[in-house]
């Protein structure tokens, strides 16, 4: 409860430091915030390439929306994954990267995890708006499910938060952690339905005569079902099941107050390690 | 009075890492974390700063006091016991140290308000106060990595100082910038002080400490050695830890309280700028003092010095045998130059009121004054005049 008063109480603070993420990101660029689009859509042009090309995974079709589109199957997922994936490693960084900082002026160092995640936040919000204006032009009503879509968005923040809590406290102390989570990165990536549909995954996995739920398993992921949300909502126009919606709000507020717990116990001696 | 800093039985233990080894593999090889050390940099120290004064953290190099300020602008966190402060603290630890090079001047002074606790509104009302006392108007809206070392610091201290705090914290920054704009830091300084806000400085300059502070703690290897009044707690450092004694001392700047220098004027005769004698001029330098006992026949001195820091020349009234004695109140004396024959420049008056032994330095002040001497009839090179005459042979 202390914590959330003092987020409020530091909000102007936490909006300036999400200013000065966002003006300093593109500074000195040519192309500017161009970049923040351009980095997306090439991800987009390689995934749609590999996958929907060579490869070619067929995009189920939406359910009720009628969609096929590879792209757009690919988007809908591809978008919320960016945010995660560079919530988590630019916010474990953000304490190392900003010591000059922490050594000399008091503030709640959170803060400086939350404005890099806010920073993101913005971009991602942008990159949702374009995609969200594909998907009207092809045809995808999605304008009544928004205000779901924004809560996800929020429960999304929020599990980056956690993550980024409980993560840059610790690199502070292990610069290992940056490294680990760079190599974890790529699996969980690929242990998330975004270049290809869930159905892809086998429900049982035969290994040496036995039986393993694979499917099972792997929809114990939260992002598993973030992204199943995410899509559900602007691809297949339908209503995600309540129980995935409760499965990632427990895991985010979870996140949430464990990585504040940790961050706690490490903030102590920030000033002096970093 | 109430106070406004408590310092109650504060400890601080640093780790002194023997490897230090930040990688996890190093720490699972060897089973725990890298082997430290604890370094005790503060051990149970308490204090009360009183509200309105201002208040010094005098000791060695590495004796503690610089954590014990960190501590009190919550940067470190003391490992045991407690500080409480009351109202809005401002440290001036490291000038500038939340600017983003990339971003201008403008977004900087915003961010910084901002880290330093002020809302929006409230930067918007100070912004022009903040840039009108930084000095650099022109370049407010260039990126701050394409300001010199100068600007920077000023921009960052316009910004500390304006946050409007009830208790400033000061650690030795004040040695930036030219001399104009230490002296506008030495004003606003004072500004605080006589409205009543709390300062704490740290400083290795025992002159500086005696000069603004009321109290100082004396901190030596992490122990409260002595805590009280400013001349006191100086003279006990002085004796106690260097082993000098202060009288003989002529950094020892104190005061006994009985007879206080107020300032310099200096009077010239041609009646130009203030604080700008030309060379060969007739000055007066009028020094004010405030009397609060009776002093048998003091002895008034003064000295030059260059701002390279050179002892130009001393004198003292006893010499010319003046015998005065002051009753209580305010009064002047005054030193007569002639002719002032020093080469052009700028030099600090350092003032000293001794007792009529000599021995004891009733009041001293180091840099009371400063004043420029510019060429005009008379010229010279080095650093004094002859004051002399050419005439041709016969």
């Amino acid at each position: 409860m202390n914590q959330l008063r003092e987020y409020y109480e530091r909000r102007e603070l936490l909006s300036n430091l999400v200013l000065r993420e966002l003006r300093s990101r593109y500074k000195r660029s040519a192309l500017g915030w161009t970049w923040s689009l351009l980095n997306p859509l090439s991800s987009v042009l390689i995934y749609w390439v590999v996958f929907g090309v060579f490869l070619k995974v067929k995009a189920p079709i939406g359910d009720p929306s009628g969609q096929g589109n590879f792209v757009l199957f690919l988007l809908c997922a591809l978008i919320p994954w960016n945010f995660f994936s560079n919530g988590v490693t630019q916010s474990i960084e953000s304490l190392v990267v900003n010591a000059g900082l922490i050594r000399k002026v008091y503030f709640p160092r959170e803060l400086l995890v939350a404005s890099t995640i806010g920073g993101l936040l913005v971009t991602f919000l942008i990159e949702l708006g374009v995609v969200i204006t594909v998907l009207l032009i092809a045809g995808n009503m999605v304008l009544p499910w928004l205000p779901i879509v924004v809560l996800l968005v929020i429960l999304q923040t929020l599990l980056v938060l956690g993550i980024g809590l409980l993560l840059s406290g610790a690199n502070v102390y292990f610069r290992d952690v940056r490294h680990f989570v760079n190599l974890l990165m790529p699996m969980l990536f690929y242990s998330t339905p975004v270049v290809y549909p869930i159905s892809y995954v086998p429900v049982n996995w035969q290994v040496a005569g036995r039986s393993i739920p694979l499917r099972s398993i792997y929809e114990m992921n939260p992002l598993v079902q973030l992204v199943s949300a995410y899509r559900a909502l602007l691809y297949d126009l339908t209503f995600p099941s309540i129980g995935s919606l409760a499965y990632i709000a427990v895991w985010s507020i979870g996140l949430v107050l464990v990585g504040q717990f940790v961050f706690n116990r490490l903030d102590h001696r920030l000033a002096e390690e970093v | 009075m109430t106070a406004a800093v408590i310092v109650d039985h504060v400890s601080k233990r640093y780790r002194l890492y023997h490897e230090r080894n930040q990688s996890l593999k190093a720490s699972l090889l060897r089973g725990r974390r890298a082997r430290y050390e604890d370094f005790m940099a503060l051990d149970d120290v308490s204090f009360e700063i009183k509200e309105g004064t201002t208040f010094g953290l005098i000791g060695e190099n590495g004796s503690g006091k610089s954590t014990m300020l960190k501590c009190m602008a919550r940067i470190l966190r003391p490992d045991g016991g407690s500080i409480t402060t009351r109202g809005k603290v401002s440290a001036l630890l490291e000038l500038g140290a939340g600017f983003h090079p990339e971003l201008s001047g403008r977004e900087n002074v915003y961010l910084n308000g901002a880290i330093l606790g002020l809302s929006r509104r409230e930067i918007d009302a100070l912004f022009d106060e903040i840039v009108d006392f930084s000095g650099i108007e022109q370049f407010i809206d260039a990126p701050v990595k394409n300001y010199s070392s100068g600007m920077y610091v000023r921009l960052g201290f316009a910004v500390a100082i304006n946050v409007d705090p009830a208790v400033l914290l000061i650690d030795e920054v004040l040695a930036v910038g030219d001399q104009e704009f230490q002296n506008k830091c030495t004003d606003k300084i004072n500004q605080f002080r006589s409205e009543g806000r709390t300062i704490v400085v740290v400083s290795h300059s025992l002159s500086s400490v005696g000069d603004l502070c009321d109290e100082a703690a004396l901190i030596e290897h992490g122990h409260l050695v002595k805590v009280g009044p400013a001349a006191e707690t100086i003279d006990h450092y002085l004796s106690e830890i260097l082993s000098v004694d202060p009288a003989t001392l002529g950094i020892a700047r104190r005061s006994t309280g009985e007879i206080k220098l107020q300032g310099v004027e200096l009077l010239s005769i041609n009646g130009g700028a203030p604080d700008v004698v030309e060379l060969g001029e007739t000055v007066t330098f009028r020094f004010h003092y405030d009397v609060k006992e009776s002093v048998e026949s003091p002895v008034f001195g003064m000295s030059l010095t260059s701002s390279e820091g050179t002892l130009v020349t001393g004198t003292n009234s006893k010499e010319q045998g003046l015998s005065t004695k002051v009753s209580p109140g305010r009064g002047y004396v005054d030193l007569v130059v002639p002719r002032l024959l020093v080469a052009k420049g700028r030099y600090h008056v350092t003032g000293t009121i001794y007792d009529s032994t000599q021995k004891t330095p009733i009041h001293e002040v180091g840099n009371l004054h400063t004043f420029e001497v510019v060429e005009g009839a008379l010229r010279t090179s080095g650093i004094t005049s002859l004051g002399g005459v050419w005439r041709a042979g016969a």
